[in-house]
């Protein structure tokens, strides 16, 4: 029992309790979606003065950054106490490859070091753009995975599936197509 | 006690993140280059238990903890912004490896370096409230 949960979860075991989070959240009276609390950051941060998006009452909003700040909390449960931390259990495939790119490190972490372990200004450029694009994006398509992936498709929403095609046009170009000139 | 039950809905969100591994960026090159059915598996599974969950729900009436009826609502139609969003933040995704709930989750996990992808979220979060009316929708 303690092995079945210290080792990685499986994706049925996964997947429902993504479904029971969403499930529990219509229930609350709410919707399951993650990205709406960078717009609510953005306003407690002030955006509202000066931009019209951001002027809303940010308590309204409360119960999201609620949610938010349970997902910190279950980071660190998740990490420090339900996990026996060794890496990441991905196939021999993809560490095969990784390995031509000089990724190293999925035996023994849970991200690569190579990139979030190391605070060169490549990789403060790396992962302030790819933050930069989540966010942007996010807002534009109005949600991200949680918002459309999940919440949009289960409600058989169109604009979700467009948005979840357009996550991996975007997705596999920048793997496929920009990867080899970045690594 | 509301509170308290949105912050456990969010630990059980920020666990299965984490012990699913889908907030690792390693899990996320791997889906994109189709090497394991994982990721495919936990998406697909909560999105075949999400629709059964709302046809129930849409079926039966069935009302929130409070007594309220679930009234969901459709997205507003259009194709523009749901497509060249959604391709802007499939780059971001496999760049950074993480999602908005994700970025979070790591962050409690010790990966301060997440703080940075979060700071960037919030500005393009901003940047796209100031541009908003010049994009297309």
């Amino acid at each position: 029992m303690i092995d079945f949960i210290l080792e990685p979860w499986a994706w049925y075991v996964s997947g429902f309790l993504i479904a029971l989070v969403m499930f529990l959240l219509m229930m609350m009276g709410d919707r399951f979606g993650l990205s709406s609390n960078l717009r609510t950051l953005c306003t407690i941060c002030g955006a509202g003065k000066k931009t019209d998006f951001f002027s809303f009452d940010w308590k309204s909003q409360k119960w999201n950054l609620l949610v938010m700040i349970g997902a910190v909390i279950g980071g660190f449960i998740g990490a420090h106490f339900l996990s026996n931390n060794t890496g990441v259990n991905i196939s021999s495939d993809t560490i095969e490859q990784l390995q031509e790119i000089g990724i190293n490190s999925s035996n023994t972490s849970y991200l690569p070091t190579e990139i979030f372990g190391l605070f060169t200004f490549k990789n403060i450029l790396l992962l302030a753009v790819g933050g930069f694009m989540v966010g942007f994006g996010a807002r534009y398509a109005g949600g991200c995975t949680s918002g459309h992936a999940i919440s949009g498709l289960s409600n058989l929403q169109i604009p979700s599936l467009i948005a979840v095609i357009g996550f991996f046009i975007g997705g596999l170009f920048m793997i496929h197509v920009l990867f080899p000139f970045i690594f | 006690m509301k509170n308290l039950a949105y912050i456990s809905i969010g630990v059980l969100f920020g666990i299965t993140m984490y012990k699913s591994e889908a907030a690792s960026w390693f899990r996320i090159y791997e889906m994109f280059n189709f090497q394991a059915f994982h990721m495919y598996g936990i998406i697909g599974v909560a999105v075949v238990l999400g629709v059964l969950t709302i046809q129930i729900i849409k079926k039966y009436n069935i009302k929130t903890f409070f007594g309220v009826p679930i009234v969901l609502e459709d997205k507003d139609k259009s194709f523009k912004r749901y497509f060249w969003g959604g391709i802007i933040f499939g780059l971001g995704w496999a760049l950074a490896g993480a999602c908005p709930g994700p970025m979070f989750t790591l962050v409690g996990a010790g990966f301060y370096s997440l703080l940075i992808v979060i700071a960037f979220a919030m500005l393009g979060t901003y940047l796209y409230g100031v541009l908003k009316d010049k994009l297309p929708h």
